[in-house]
């Protein structure tokens, strides 16, 4: 290329350039165009204008108008944190439950409410049938401003508040007005502001689920991708008046339904990865639809949990709490990173990031030790919850799991778990007197159940299906990861793998008669060597 | 020296180069897959045995009619005759350098060992391979074929049983190469057609 050709290039480029600035300066008179996603704005809306004192000051004006809202609300577990299991017959959610992470919410209830999407439960006494404390702004905020300290049974700060009481610390009072004329859909911030911190912590409990996700990239989530697919919660877990579909309880561990269609009726979980991706969504290799059939997509799709640079707890041991330093004061140990390892009031902790998840059979049953329920190995390992399915019941699938471990009280001599009261400033909350005896008394007391005023500690699990933070799909697992000796399935019963399977019998014979066709044609040739230098 | 004869024709001296390049390639692929070491990785294994198979496929297709319409199929028929005379040459004569008992010719390519020993492979082995090896390669499609009960593992066996036969019958079959009238008239005669005597 000559010099000359080089300037007209140049100038060409230029010319183009000039183009798209006066395109711009065009585009900048047009009307502006806005992606709205709703026809009505509800600061200009009569009943929102005036200044609000509290949460139910607002739900009040919000059922002026959605006059059925908190009805629907009513019948959720979202606000009854009830479940009945209509397999098990077990009486589930939080209200019932306890895990190994702060264990139980019974005589905890002004801290954990902070995530009820209610207003004022601050004891059992709590009446569920009000409609105006239904809170609709933890999952409608669009400011991000919107917060319920722990403490304060689901309320948040209106005022300027000393909290806790006593301690000197203020903590700022929120703009509810603004608030509440900014209301639109929810977001992955309003359900984050609760599900992201489950356990206490960012990215605590679940492992897929942490603050990362509120705007992920594509490496971290497909479908979240904030500059991609950005796909909300509600995406998936479409609600459907307001009960929001998929469940920790009754997962759909196998769905055989095939993608969601419009027009077709279809009650099955729209949360689940077939309800859009159908059955068979791998185009170009059959093979991958065969694994299909036994392999929950999660498996391939997520390699690692807690990939969003948010640590997730993968072992908590209470029976470590308690420790004071030499003035008699509560103590924290970080590790190199500067994240938490240990606190009195909490016990040990274990992190993890970028975990390899556990494999197991899952058929969607989930199955509780709940606290009436007696501990029948003290010495050995309690499963808080745990998972049905096997390979051939027809109706699992191998599924990625997080197993949490800890170690937690229980009730020696009644056998039983026990349910402590560990919030609250007073004199039998675990997390400010240290002492276990007088903590679970309380708690049990507020529980209605007996107590014997021993404690000891017991080994738990719990399972989490991991089922968030899809990974690229050239980051899905490579076949070596489990067709090999030691691969990702290596305790995975029932499957012949390829690599990973032989019948050893066959491999002893087989090897055997190949060396020894090998030394037979060698021992001839041997010999025939020699035979040709006699003659 | 004595006379040459024309043994091998030029498409069966193809077939049997592609043959045996095809099968050392999926032994190779093979025992990968099967988990017994690591050389290209398990998925180019798979993918690469797959290839070789339908190339395999593809070769025996043009043998089968090649064979048929030819009628060189007869060279398989086993026969009794000269079986314990081969067997003895091979145990003792060749030590003493007797001459070789068999003579190819164009109507008479195998002597009665090889003969029986082709026959296995063509009846036993190959058949062996190929019914699990397609089973293996559709397992996708077993339950629409109404195969619901077929076991994986018990097609991967038995193709592994087949796997192992195949290797036993090469590595006898490369040294068996060696024991014509000359240590490299076989192998000449496969590869030039004229086998000399
Ligand atoms: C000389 C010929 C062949 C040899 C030595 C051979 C050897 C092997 C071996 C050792 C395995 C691993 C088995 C296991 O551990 O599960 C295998 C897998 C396989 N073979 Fe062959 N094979 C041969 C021919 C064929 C043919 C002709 C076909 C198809 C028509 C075939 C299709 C397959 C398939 C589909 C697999 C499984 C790959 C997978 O895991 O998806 N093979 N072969």
């Amino acid at each position: 290329m000559g010099l000359n050709s080089l300037r007209q290039a140049a100038g060409l480029c230029l010319a183009g350039l000039l183009c798209l600035f006066s395109a711009n300066t065009v585009a900048a008179d047009a009307p502006r165009p806005l992606k709205l996603t709703t026809t009505a704005d509800h600061s200009k809306f009569k009943e929102l204008q005036r200044e609000f004192q509290s949460g139910p000051d607002v739900t009040k004006a919000c059922l002026s108008c959605h006059t059925e809202a908190a009805g629907q609300i009513h019948r959720t577990k979202h606000w009854k944190w009830e479940f009945l299991n209509p397999v098990s017959g077990q009486t589930l959610g939080k209200k019932s439950v306890l895990n190994n992470f702060c264990i139980s919410v019974a005589s905890n209830y002004s801290a954990c409410t902070s995530c009820h999407v209610g207003y004022g439960w601050k004891d059992a006494s709590f009446d569920f049938s009000v409609e105006e404390n239904v809170d609709c702004l933890v999952c409608h905020d669009t400011t991000g401003i919107y917060k319920k300290p722990p403490g304060l049974a689901g309320n948040p700060v209106v005022k300027d508040t000393e909290l806790p009481p006593g301690s000197g610390k203020i903590v700022k009072g929120i703009d509810i007005t603004k608030v509440a004329q900014k209301v639109g859909k929810s977001s992955r911030d309003t359900c984050g502001s609760c599900h992201f911190f489950g356990g206490g912590g960012d990215g605590v409990k679940h492992g897929d689920l942490d603050s990362s996700m509120a705007a992920p990239d594509k490496e971290l989530d497909v479908h979240m991708d904030a500059t991609g697919l950005d796909f909300t919660c509600a995406t998936c877990h479409k609600t459907s008046s307001h009960d929001v579909a998929g469940s920790r309880y009754t997962p759909t561990a196998m769905d055989k339904e095939g993608a969601h269609v419009r027009g077709k009726e279809d009650k099955s979980n729209p949360a689940t990865c077939v309800s859009c991706h159908d059955n068979t969504p791998h185009k170009k290799d059959e093979r991958l639809n065969q694994h299909a059939t036994k392999l929950a997509c999660q498996t391939c799709h997520i390699p690692e949990f807690a990939r969003g640079g948010v640590a997730t707890k993968m072992s908590w041991d209470w029976s470590k709490a308690g420790e004071r330093d030499a003035e008699g004061k509560q103590i924290t140990r970080k590790d190199a990173k500067g994240r938490i390892i240990y606190e009195s009031r909490k016990g040990a902790f274990e992190l993890g990031e970028n975990v390899r998840p556990e494999y197991f059979w899952f058929n969607g049953d989930v199955n509780y030790t709940l606290v009436t329920d007696k501990i029948d190995k003290p010495d050995g390992v309690t499963r808080i919850n745990w998972l049905g399915g096997s390979p051939t019941d027809g109706k699992s699938m191998i599924w990625p799991v997080k197993v949490f471990r800890g170690s937690q009280p229980y009730d020696p001599e009644n056998k039983t778990l026990v349910k402590p009261h560990t919030a609250g400033n007073d004199d039998t909350g675990y997390w400010k007197n240290l002492v276990w005896d007088k903590a679970i008394e309380t708690g049990m007391k507020d529980a209605g159940l007996p107590f014997s005023g021993k404690v000891d500690f017991v080994k738990t699990e719990m399972f989490w299906p991991i089922t968030h933070m899809v990974a690229p799909k050239e980051k899905a697992l490579a076949c070596s990861e489990c067709h090999s000796k030691n691969g990702r399935l290596a305790g995975i019963q029932g499957v012949y793998i390829p690599g990973r399977d032989a019948n050893p019998l066959v491999d002893r014979l087989g090897w055997g008669i190949a060396l020894l066709s090998l030394i037979g044609s060698l021992g001839h040739g041997l010999m025939r060597f020699a035979a040709r230098r006699k003659h | 020296m004595g006379e040459r004869v024309y043994i091998f024709k030029g498409f069966e001296r193809f077939w049997h180069w592609a043959q045996a390049g095809l099968i050392m390639f999926m032994m190779l692929t093979g025992f990968e897959i099967h988990g017994s070491y690591a050389n290209f990785g398990f998925e180019r294994a798979v993918n690469y045995h797959t290839i070789a198979a339908w190339t395999l496929v593809g070769l025996w297709v043009f043998a089968i009619f090649w064979h048929l319409t030819t009628g060189e199929w007869r060279h398989y028929i086993p026969t009794t005759e000269k079986v314990l005379v081969m067997a003895r040459y091979y145990s003792s004569g060749i030590f003493r350098h007797e001459p070789h008992p068999f003579k190819p010719s164009q109507l008479n390519k195998h002597n009665p060992l090889q003969r029986l020993t082709y026959l296995g492979v063509l009846l036993f082995i190959s058949p062996l391979i190929w019914i699990t090896g397609w089973l293996y390669l559709f397992h996708a499609d077993w339950l629409a074929w109404g195969l619901s009960s077929l076991r994986l593992e018990w097609v991967a066996t038995g193709h592994t049983i087949g796997a192992f036969l195949m290797l036993a019958f090469f590595v006898s079959h490369i040294y068996l190469v060696t024991t014509g009238h000359t240590a490299t008239a076989h192998i000449k005669a496969m590869i030039t057609g004229w086998e000399e005597s």
